[in-house]
Parts: C-alpha cells; sequence; structure tokens
C-alpha cells in the first residue's frame, strides 16, 4: 500500500538502478576492447610486428581498465551512500524521539525502508511516515551521485585507456600484471579463509579451556560426555567434559567403515584395472563413481530405515541383540560410502604402475596373480596407502550417516552392537540443540578443533607418501 | 617362393628349426601391422631383425612369446610352432609358454624392488631354487652373464631402479637370463648402453648361443653384423628377405634391402 507523498519502491528502484550502471559499465568494457583493439590494428597499418603488444592485449587492458574502476567506483559509492543513509536516519529518529533503545530505533528504520519500499511495515505512525519520506528523498539524491560517479569514471577510463594505445605501449605486461593481481586476490581470499576459520577454532577452544580451569586433561582423558548439564550454574564442569568416549565411538564407526571399504575398495580398483576387459571397466567405473556421488544424508536415512531393522532382524535370528542404532550399522553404511573413494584413488594409482613393469613381469612368465601381487601392489603401495588415510579422514568428519545411525548417547562400550555416538554428532547436538549458542559454541568448538587437528595430520601423512610415490616414477 | 629358399637352406644346414612362423598376419584394430611373414628361426643361433623404424619388428617378436595378447587390440593370424608345437593352440598357456621364451625390451624396466629380488624374481615364482644358496647361485649367475656383477656385486640390496640406464638395461638381461630360457628374445637391447656395456651384452649374446637361440632386433648394420648369424630384413610389415647375414649384407637379393643397408631408405 503505497503512502502519499512517497516515492513508491524507493528502495527496490535504487537496487535497479546499481543492476543497470553494473551492466553499462561492462557495455563500456566491451566496448573498450572492441575499439582498443581495432585502434591497436589502425596504428600497426600493413606492419603488425611494429606493435610491442599484440591487438587483443591493447583491448583486453582497456576492457580490464574500464571494468575495474567502474565496478570499483560502483561499489564505493553504494557502500558510502548506504553509510551515509543510515548515519541521517538514526540521527533524525534520535532527534525525534530521544530516550528509545537502540533495538526500537533499528526497528523504525527498518519499518521506515518497508514503508518506502511499499512493503508492509510492523505499524505505521507519523515519525515512521517522515523517516520513510527522508529515506526516499536521501536514496533519490545518491541515486544521482552514484550515477554521475560511475558513469564519470568510467568516460574517464575509457578515454585514458584509448588515449594509451601506442605502438611501443606495453599492454600485454600491463593486463598481464593486471591478471596476476586478480588471480593473488582471489587465492588470497581462499587463504585467508582458511586461516579465519583455524584462528576461531583455536581462540574458541582456548576460551573453552580457560572455562573449565585449563584442565585439558580432563577434557582428553575424561570418560564422561555431557557438556551442558551443569550449565545453569552459569559454569562447565571439567569433570564431564571428557572426549574418550565421543573418540572411542568414532574410531569404532570408523575401523568399521575402513574394514569394509578398503579390502572392497581396492579389490575392486585390481579387478578393474589388472583384470576386468574394457567393457566390464567402461560399466563398472561409471557405476562405482556414482556411488561416491549419492548425497550422505541419503546413506543415513538408508542406515537407519533400512539397514538398520535388517541387522536387528538377523541378529535376533542368530540369538544377537543389536541396537536399533548401533556402531555396526553406522559403519557398514559408511564403509559402503566411502569404498569409491578407496578404489578410484587406488585404481588412478594402480593404473600409474607403467604397462612396462607388467610386461616385464609376464615376460619372464609371470601370471596375473603374480603380477598383481609382486609388481603391481608393490609398487603402487605408496599410493593406495594414501588412499586409505584419505578414506579414513572421511570416515572420521561423516556426520550425517552417525547422527541417523549410531545414537546419540555418550556411552563407552567396545560392543560394536550397542550405540555409540561420535564427535561429530555431539557437535550437531550441540549446535542445534536449545542451549544458547554461545554457550554451546564453546565444547563444539573445542571438538571441532581436535577433529580438524586429526584429520589435517592425516591428510598430511597422505601426502607424504604420494609425494615420494610420484618421486619413484617421474 | 619364399618357402622354396627355406627348404633349400634345411638341407644345407645341421642345426634344428625352434621357431616356425607360417603366415602370419598383426593387425592393431583394423589396421595389419604384419603382412603375411613366414620365417623360420634356428636353435643355437643369434638372429636379427633389421628394418626401418615402424616396420613391425617389435610386433612380430612380441608374437614369438605371445606378449601381443597383453594388448586388447592386438589380433594376430597365422601359425607359429615353438618345437613343432604351435604356441597360440589352445591348450598352450602362455604363462608357460613366456617361461620359455624369455624377452628383453627396448627400454629398460627394471621393478621397484632390490637388485637381488630383481633377478630372483624369475626363478621365485618358477620355483627354480630349492634353497637360499642356490638362489644366491642364480642370482650371482645372471649378474655376471649381463656383466653387470662387478658392478653391484656389493649393493645387491639397493633399489634396481637407482641403477644409470645401461646398468638397468644389464640388470633386465640378467633378470631375463635367469629363468634359462630356451629363447631369448631382445628387442633392441644395446639403444641405451654405451660401447664398452654394448660389447659386453654382445660377449653375453655370443654365450647364449651356444645353448639358446637368440633374436634380436637392432637399428646398428655393425650389430647385426657382428652377432648374428641369420638376417631378416623387414619393411612396412612386410619381410622382405631372410638369410645368411654375410650373405644379406654383402649380396641382398631385393634392392629394398640393399638400400637401406647402404643407408638409403629407413
Ligand atoms: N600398441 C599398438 N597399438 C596400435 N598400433 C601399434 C601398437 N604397437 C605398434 N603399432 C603399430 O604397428 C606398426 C609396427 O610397430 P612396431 O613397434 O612393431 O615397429 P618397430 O619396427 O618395432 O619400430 P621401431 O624400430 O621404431 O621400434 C607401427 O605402424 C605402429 O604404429
Ligand atoms: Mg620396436
Amino acid at each position: 500500500m503505497p503512502v502519499a507523498g512517497l516515492h513508491p519502491r524507493a528502495g527496490k528502484r535504487g537496487a535497479n538502478m546499481t543492476t543497470i550502471l553494473a551492466v553499462l559499465v561492462l557495455l563500456a568494457a566491451l566496448a573498450a576492447f572492441v575499439l582498443g583493439r581495432q585502434r591497436a590494428v589502425q596504428l600497426a597499418g600493413s606492419t603488425p610486428s611494429a606493435l610491442h603488444s599484440r591487438p587483443a592485449y591493447h583491448g583486453a587492458f582497456g576492457l580490464l581498465v574500464v571494468l575495474l574502476s567502474g565496478w570499483g567506483a560502483l561499489i564505493l559509492v553504494a557502500s558510502i551512500s548506504a553509510w551515509h543513509v543510515e548515519q541521517a536516519l538514526m540521527d533524525q529518529i534520535a532527534r525525534a524521539a530521544p530516550g528509545t533503545e537502540i533495538i526500537e530505533r533499528q526497528l523504525i528504520l527498518s519499518d521506515a525502508r518497508a514503508l518506502a519500499a511499499g512493503r508492509v511495515a510492523s505499524s505505521t505512525d507519523e515519525l515512521r511516515q517522515q523517516v520513510a519520506a527522508r529515506y526516499a528523498s536521501l536514496v533519490t539524491i545518491w541515486g544521482w551521485v552514484q550515477m554521475g560517479v560511475v558513469l564519470g569514471v568510467t568516460a574517464l577510463a575509457f578515454g585514458w585507456s584509448l588515449r594509451r594505445i601506442a605502438l611501443d605501449w606495453r599492454a600485454r605486461n600491463r593486463t598481464e600484471a593486471i591478471v596476476k593481481a586478480i588471480l593473488a586476490v582471489t587465492a588470497a581470499v581462499a587463504v585467508l579463509t582458511t586461516i579465519g576459520i583455524v584462528l576461531s577454532l583455536i581462540f574458541e577452544t582456548v576460551s573453552f579451556f580457560g572455562n573449565i580451569g585449563w584442565r585439558v586433561d580432563k577434557f582428553l582423558f575424561g570418560t564422561t560426555w555431557s557438556p551442558l548439564s551443569g550449565i545453569s550454574a552459569g559454569r562447565i564442569d571439567p569433570d564431564k567434559v571428557g572426549v574418550v568416549p565421543l573418540f572411542a565411538g568414532t574410531l569404532m564407526v570408523t575401523f568399521i567403515a575402513m574394514a569394509v571399504a578398503v579390502p572392497i575398495g581396492l579389490f575392486a580398483a585390481i579387478y578393474l584395472s589388472d583384470f576386468a576387459g574394457p567393457r566390464a571397466r567402461a560399466v563398472a567405473k561409471p557405476m562405482l563413481e556414482l556411488l561416491a556421488g549419492i548425497p550422505t544424508v541419503v546413506y543415513g536415512f538408508f542406515a537407519a530405515i533400512t539397514v538398520a531393522p535388517l541387522l536387528r532382524d538377523g541378529g535376533g535370528a542368530l540369538g544377537l541383540s543389536i541396537a536399533s542404532e548401533s556402531a555396526l550399522v553406522a559403519g557398514l553404511v559408511m564403509g559402503v560410502m566411502i569404498i569409491p573413494f578407496i578404489s578410484s584413488l587406488s585404481d588412478d594409482v594402480i593404473n600409474a604402475v607403467p604397462q612396462a613393469l607388467r610386461d616385464g613381469s609376464y615376460a619372464l612368465g609371470a601370471t596375473r596373480a603374480e603380477t598383481v601381487t609382486k609388481v603391481v601392489l608393490p609398487a603402487a603401495l605408496p599410493g593406495i596407502v594414501s588412499a586409505g588415510l584419505l578414506g579414513f579422514s572421511r570416515a572420521v568428519g561423516e556426520t550425517m550417516i552417525v547422527v541417523m545411525a549410531a545414537g546419540q548417547g555418550a556411552n563407552l562400550t567396545a560392543n560394536p552392537l550397542e550405540a555409540v555416538t561420535t564427535v561429530t554428532v555431539q557437535i550437531v547436538m550441540l549446535i542445534t540443540g536449545d542451549t544458547e549458542a554461545t554457550i554451546a559454541a564453546g565444547p563444539a568448538f573445542s571438538l571441532g578443533f581436535t577433529l580438524f587437528v586429526i584429520t589435517l595430520l592425516m591428510n598430511v601423512a597422505a601426502q607424504k607418501l604420494v609425494a615420494r610415490y610420484r618421486e619413484i616414477y617421474d | 617362393m619364399n618357402d622354396m629358399r627355406f627348404v633349400e637352406r634345411q638341407v644345407t644346414t645341421t642345426t634344428e628349426i625352434k621357431f616356425a612362423a607360417r603366415n602370419v598376419n598383426v593387425f592393431y584394430g583394423d589396421a595389419q601391422a604384419i603382412h603375411d611373414v613366414s620365417v623360420d628361426i634356428e636353435d643355437k643361433t643369434v638372429t636379427a631383425f633389421i628394418g626401418p623404424s615402424g616396420c613391425g619388428k617389435s610386433t612380430f617378436l612380441r608374437c614369438l612369446n605371445r606378449m601381443n595378447d597383453t594388448i586388447p587390440i592386438c589380433r594376430v593370424e597365422g601359425d607359429i610352432r615353438l618345437d613343432g608345437e604351435d604356441i597360440y593352440d589352445r591348450r598352450v598357456d602362455p604363462v608357460q609358454l613366456r617361461a620359455r621364451v624369455g624377452m628383453v625390451f627396448q627400454k629398460p624396466n627394471p621393478f621397484p624392488k632390490s637388485i637381488y629380488d630383481n633377478v630372483a624374481y624369475g626363478p621365485r615364482i618358477h620355483g627354480l631354487a630349492a634353497s637360499k644358496a642356490e638362489l644366491d647361485e642364480i642370482v650371482e649367475r645372471a649378474l655376471r652373464r649381463g656383466a653387470l656383477w662387478d658392478e653391484v656385486k656389493d649393493r645387491l640390496d639397493a633399489p634396481g631402479t637407482g641403477l644409470s640406464g645401461g646398468q638397468q638395461q644389464r640388470l633386465c638381461i640378467a633378470r631375463a637370463v635367469a629363468t634359462e630360457p630356451e629363447v631369448l628374445l631382445m628387442d633392441e637391447p644395446c639403444s641405451a648402453l654405451d660401447p664398452i656395456a654394448t660389447a659386453q651384452v654382445e660377449e653375453l649374446i655370443d654365450e647364449l648361443r651356444e645353448r639358446y637361440s637368440v633374436v634380436i632386433v637392432t637399428h646398428s648394420m655393425q650389430q647385426a653384423a657382428r652377432v648374428s648369424q641369420k638376417t631378416a630384413f623387414f619393411h612396412l610389415g612386410h619381410l622382405v628377405e631372410f638369410g645368411e647375414t654375410g650373405q644379406i649384407f654383402t649380396n641382398p637379393e631385393d634392392p629394398r634391402t640393399e638400400s637401406y643397408i647402404t643407408g638409403r631408405i629407413g
């Protein structure tokens, strides 16, 4: 319901304006490419070698300069305007309604924005109407400013990049420098994100350890895990944060999974690489890879709904009592999930063993089996071990299957037929539970950090092995 | 017509035929690599295969121990007999055949194992040694015949892949002779060797001839002339000429043979 005297949908128009400007800059950049290239070709005339850089580089330089400066200006003006509008409106609200809480002022502001954009606000009063009107006019002004600045900067960049074109203008070197800088920035984003995550893990873990009075020994070696049980008192009881049951559960599930995945995956890889004919290989390999594409959540409910009752009934027939949630069910299904990892990695390393080695063995009168066990597997062993380690770290970090099939109670047991819990399950429970996130975060982060360290060590070991393997054959 | 000549020669020589190949055709998919080759390879003789690159020497050599079986697209037609027995017969196990017909490849391919284990590989899988001492003996004898013993006798536990290219090739030769094959097929065994090692390998070939049949593919006319008694000249998948080495090199019947030997084709 548009309010009289307001520009309807002012906010929306601002957003549209930004999109249009961004597209305009892009078009200008493309034009700079075409014109720049043309200009360079004209300058060179009949002797293309007179140009220091190929015409396409002249065009690309113009494209990059126009695009970067135009979009840069756009982003800059947009952030300044957002900041300024917010400041101005908050001031206005503070003057009109002194003594209100910050949170209430923010509510007023967001209502005013909604009104200006023609959406429904939580309430409409005089103040909100005023703020909305001011908001609309500010947005309009800033819209013009933005358009002027962006178009101006784009035009300048356009003209400058075209004027620079000359026979000895090192457009290629400049273009390469810009591209290199862009690549470096993207790489930096990835690296910085990783560093940020690790730092926050470490920070939260340290503060959690502070909360339990630095009883890291109790954390690492305690056998009771119930971190939130005494939380109402405001402190975490160091006696109830022992992770041994969680890691015991994780390890048990992981070992069951590896016991399933390693033999099946490895033998499948051996069959595919050295025994299967081309036709069997063409069918079986994509099928295995398909297995890797099944989302783990599907494996999870498959484990809980199909495999668990089957095992329970089967076990009952044999006189075994298998809990409906058990390490065995989770481990078996997780093993199936990991088979494609092991088999496709092993298949790669087994195939990387040179055919000349196999030929050498066959020429000495060795059978296929002898060749595989005595020549191919020893040569591929480091790669196979690293495939196993990667599968292991996958299993340790796997969450969905264990959440649905392993159990929740921190139960320290050596019996795979009973329910166990894992590190990942406990993290899920802490974060999705009712306890306030800031309190639950401490134990969750320290579990996550421990898990991270373990997985990291595994991956480093795996990469070392693969590197050594490469040295042998390169 | 070719066959007529063979009959004549058999009358004049007393050595028996080891391999008798008749009308052999080899295909890689649809491409024919060997056209209707018939040849007799004699026992206790060195036979050299010469010819320009890509003419099918390796392909034909690999027919003799059925190594082409490991190439899925490769198809062999015709009749090849070892001591009168068809080696492409259904009942023949290629594994047993290869124990009798050893092979040394163009590119050295030692296993990533110790020098000792490389040489002991064949004797072990065929159970040739009853005891460790016997195996040691076999390994030493093979390495001596491969002209490698003196260089490696102090480091038999070192990896075979750590040797130089020429040493690796001699290791592969030692590995092949350790199983005591009746025929040794050598595909350009000296292409990675220096003149001294080449001379040693040629000496070994000469020595092997006393007991076995040796077939060697070579691009060196001098080597063929030095070590072989019989020479076969291949061209574009055809066996152009086959006969006494002396005759082939001094008085070839086919003009193509002559141009190749004198360096005009290939
Ligand atoms: N594995 C293979 N698949 C398909 N074609 C092949 C294969 N091996 C060889 N050929 C073809 O068969 C023909 C004969 O090759 P071959 O290796 O026998 O030649 P060669 O006489 O040994 O040559 P060189 O002296 O260079 O070793 C060539 O045309 C080659 O391209
Ligand atoms: Mg060859």
